[in-house]
């Protein structure tokens, strides 16, 4: 194993010493940083000639000068990285290090949110293939997988951002509307559960009206403009997540655990008050983990004592249902404050934000307060995150689709279905985990790349992360920039190449690492 | 019709398997997988639908080639083009909602607008400075669509190579090509294409897509080489060595054809990317540069009057699209009709007359 470990390791410094030559020596002789003073008339412009060929080494031709840059870089294996500086006398390091939280704020959610949203659809439409759900999704995915991100951005930022803002004004949605959004969330839900054409129509007449009669609701009374779902809400949300963990993982006909996710929901609800309290507005991020773990902590001691067998599955939907509930409560607490910020005069009622990654005219009592920053946060979060989960969540719904087909083929499925298990444990316990394994390796990857690859977003919502960085030392010749940007993607991808091949062979015993 | 589904589903996978047979018999690989993907329905309209696309830019806006000194160029059908300033001074001539240049296109008849149906002597509109938007448009498809094969023929030639090779030869061949392999597939194509698309983007757009080719091979190399290492273990190899053939007869003779497939399907989903990346990177502005056009171009430079003017941001947009679902589309039909695991799903009907056939012999 550790033979195997240090000789990847080897192969990898091999790899991103060619790939960043390689790279060096295009922009290097290709792109001239002095281009700029060539029609300076400045009248230092020959000191300052003088002083960039000094410090960039510019007299040294592009392959030697490489090795004086990957000097620093070989530093690094004890720690000492020295990355250069920029045209402008800053430390690379620094610009990088003050660039990666901002590219990670902002690709983390639509990563997490395409991974979640991408795996669940393409199970369901592999689960229900040739259904018309999986037409649909198919259809979906393909024309998510040829959009244009940066279309998508300029849309979003005209419907999602202005239009939406506008229409918070007097948030009225005309009647019509209500009707079409409520059937098209009906046609999902009946999409989903499928089944025959009376079962479909029911689910679809159903859902539609929910949603009709919901959004109807909203739309009259001013929840835009001040949401909240209330205890009620909270309690409601609470209980239809304890049904559907319990109907996931063991089925409503196990007792014992549907008692232990109803007693998890009305631990969620019966501590609304209480947390309202431990959630005041003084409150910070320490008040929300002590309220996550009151509750999950609660509705694992009662799923332990629910019965004597097993406690292990009872106390998972226990915490699963805990979970969600609180967080539901936690989404509740964040939407009291959104009228006081939607209405103070740094935001003057138009909440979504199309710029930048914060609003710089908060006051300081609002950017020291953990839910006014959390909402402003958020709010510049919105199209971003639409727009990256949109374009890369069509990837995993292939992906997942694909996988569990192959595996609902397999020999030990059938199996599984001749021994008589239901068709919920044959999917969930027997497929479902044999179909996320090839995904490791994919969800790895795609963890590490996000960090580079935010240029095109960054770039039209003006946040100044990785992305931005590039572009400007594209622009600017600032061949220390650009390279500063390149190996730190280059060194996260083949680090996560290696942990993918490791993990994998921690994840399914079949694969064996040679020794 | 419940007890239908219940017989039917007692039907065995060998009846199955006895239609398909039935309906291959004497057909030679290259039929079948042509019949497989006409079948295919999304895939059959979507290769018309690029032909169309293909057809209709290269024809409207003529044919660009060459340099900028001594181009070679074959006049289009469509009467204006990129350089016509204001042909007719009709960018002063407002529409009703005080937009100028707006689309002339009406699809509504006499009685709904009241006034006729018809193109217009502008049907996408024009821009602020009065050229023609659809001579715009489809000089921008032009473009993509020439970055589109270039970079897909390019990455299939040089990915199959190295695969092939790599794939073939195996031991420390392998070990060589596969991290050079690597060392490329560690480069992200946005970074590389944005530093290439810098240098050469103001060359015009071909030299672009052979430089974006150069760094397009990677993914296809490593399938092409998986499906050689494979396949070169297989008898027929073993057979046509022991009959004395060289190894470049069997790499291009015998394994090549085998491994064909999957070298399709990969350069399909090569060039739907393609188009997608010198899009992208013509919005950032390291790609094709004005005065020259593209349709990323296009969308960076009227996204911000989207409120004023949407059809100069929409019509662009739905070119890069549709030639990437298309594009999309025809990759799904490819993999479909060469996937030998595939089976047609067989309708009820003809589940019942194979088994009612079956019955009577």
């Amino acid at each position: 194993m550790f033979a195997y470990i240090s000789r990847r390791l080897g192969m990898m410094l091999l790899i991103v010493f060619g790939a960043s030559f390689m790279v060096y020596n295009l922009q290097a002789i290709s792109s001239n940083p002095l281009e700029a003073f060539a029609e300076s008339t400045e009248k230092n412009k020959e000191q300052q000639m003088a002083r960039l060929i000094r410090e960039l080494n510019l007299d040294v031709p592009p392959p030697v000068r490489y090795f004086i840059w990957f000097r620093g870089i070989i530093a690094g294996l004890w720690g000492q990285l020295d990355l250069g500086q920029t045209r402008d006398n800053f430390m690379v390091m620094d610009q990088i290090a003050a660039a990666i939280p901002i590219t990670f704020r902002l690709v983390i959610a639509s990563t997490i949110l395409a991974i979640l949203l991408g795996i669940t659809i393409g199970m369901i439409t592999a689960i229900r293939q040739y259904s018309r759900f999986d037409y649909t999704m198919t259809f979906v995915s393909f024309l998510l997988f040829s959009l244009p991100i940066f279309w998508v951005a300029v849309l979003l930022k005209e419907y999602m951002a202005i239009q939406f803002n506008d229409f918070l004004v007097n948030p009225q949605i005309p009647i019509e509307l209500v009707v079409i959004i409520g059937l098209i969330i009906g046609f999902i839900f009946a999409g989903i559960a499928g089944g025959t054409r009376k079962r479909f129509l029911t689910i679809f007449a159903g859902v539609s009206v929910l949603a009709i009669g919901l959004l109807f609701g909203m739309s009259s009374s001013s929840w835009f403009t001040d949401p909240g779902l209330g205890i009620i809400g909270v309690g409601i949300m609470s209980f239809v997540a304890a049904a559907v963990t319990t109907q996931l993982s063991t089925g409503l006909d196990n007792k014992a655990s549907l008692r232990t996710a109803l007693a998890a929901a009305s631990v969620v609800t019966i501590s609304y008050y209480p947390m309202q309290l431990l959630l005041g507005p003084e409150s910070g991020l320490l008040s929300v983990f002590l309220a996550f773990s009151i509750t999950i902590a609660l509705s694992s001691i009662i799923g332990y004592f629910m019965d004597t067998e097993d406690r292990k599955v009872n106390i998972r939907v226990g915490v699963l249902t805990a979970f969600v509930g609180t967080f539901v409560l936690f989404i509740d607490r964040s939407m009291q404050e959104f009228n006081a910020y939607m209405f103070s005069d740094a935001i003057g009622g138009r909440p979504v934000s199309t710029l930048g990654q914060a609003n710089d005219v908060l006051s300081p009592e609002q950017v020291g307060s953990f839910w006014i920053s959390g909402l402003d946060a958020v709010m510049h979060l919105v199209l971003p995150t639409v727009a990256l989960t949109l374009v890369s969540f069509a990837g995993y719904v292939r992906f997942s689709r694909g996988s569990l087909l192959e595996v609902l083929n397999m020999d030990y499925i059938r199996t599984a279905r001749a021994k008589g298990l239901t068709e919920r444990t044959v999917i969930t316990r027997h497929a479902m985990r044999n179909a996320m394994l090839p995904l490791t390796t994919i969800l790895v990857n795609d963890f590490a790349g996000v960090i580079g690859g935010a240029i095109i977003t960054e770039s039209i919502f003006q946040w100044s992360g990785m992305g931005s960085l590039f572009n400007q030392a594209l622009r600017s010749y600032d061949l220390n920039l650009l390279m500063g940007v390149f190996i730190i993607g280059a060194v996260l991808t083949v680090v996560a190449n290696l942990v993918a091949d490791l993990l994998y062979g921690v994840v399914d015993p079949r694969i064996r690492i040679r020794k | 019709m419940a007890d239908l589904e219940k017989n039917n589903s007692q039907f065995s996978e060998k009846a199955e398997n006895e239609i398909e047979l039935k309906e291959t018999a004497g057909l030679s690989q290259g039929q079948i997988i042509l019949r497989r993907f006409v079948r295919h329905k999304a895939a059959m309209i979507s290769v018309f639908g690029l032909l169309f696309v293909i057809l209709f830019s290269f024809s409207a806006s003529g044919i660009h080639l060459g340099t900028e000194d001594n181009p070679i160029t074959v006049k289009g059908w469509w009467p204006y083009t990129i350089d016509d300033i204001d042909p007719e001074g009709a960018i002063t001539s407002m529409c009703e909602n005080g937009i100028p240049g707006c689309p002339t296109m009406d699809f509504l008849p006499d009685f709904i607008d009241g006034d006729g149906m018809g193109f217009g002597a502008h049907p996408l509109g024009m821009d602020q400075i009065g050229t023609d938007y659809l001579a715009l448009v489809v000089r921008g498809a032009e473009q993509s669509i020439m970055v589109m094969f270039i970079v897909g023929f390019m990455g299939l030639i040089i990915g199959t190579v190295v695969g092939a090779i790599a794939g073939f030869y195996g031991g420390i061949v392998d070990a060589i090509l596969m991290r050079v392999t690597d060392m490329f597939l560690v480069t992200p194509t946005l970074i590389i294409g944005a530093v290439i698309g810098f240098q050469f983007g103001n060359l015009g757009v071909i030299p672009l897509a052979i430089m974006l080719g150069f760094f397009a091979w990677m993914g296809l190399a490593r399938f092409v080489r998986t499906d050689f290492l494979t396949l070169r273990e297989r008898e027929f190899v073993d057979a046509a060595r022991v009959a004395g053939a060289s190894n470049r007869r069997i790499i291009f003779k015998h394994i090549l054809p085998n491994a064909m497939g999957i070298i399709i399907v990969a350069g399909t989903l090569l060039m739907s990317g393609a188009i997608l990346i010198e899009s992208a990177l013509s919005f950032l502005g390291f790609g094709v540069r004005a005065p020259d056009v593209s349709l990323g171009l296009l969308i960076s430079k009227y996204q911000d009057t989207f409120s004023v003017a949407p059809f100069l941001f929409w019509w662009p947009g739905l070119f890069i699209i549709s030639i990437a679902l298309f594009v999309n589309f025809i990759g799904d039909g490819l993999r479909d009709a060469f996937d030998p695991r595939q089976k047609k799903r067989i309708s009820l009907k003809e589940r019942f007359k194979s088994s009612t056939m079956k019955v009577k012999a």
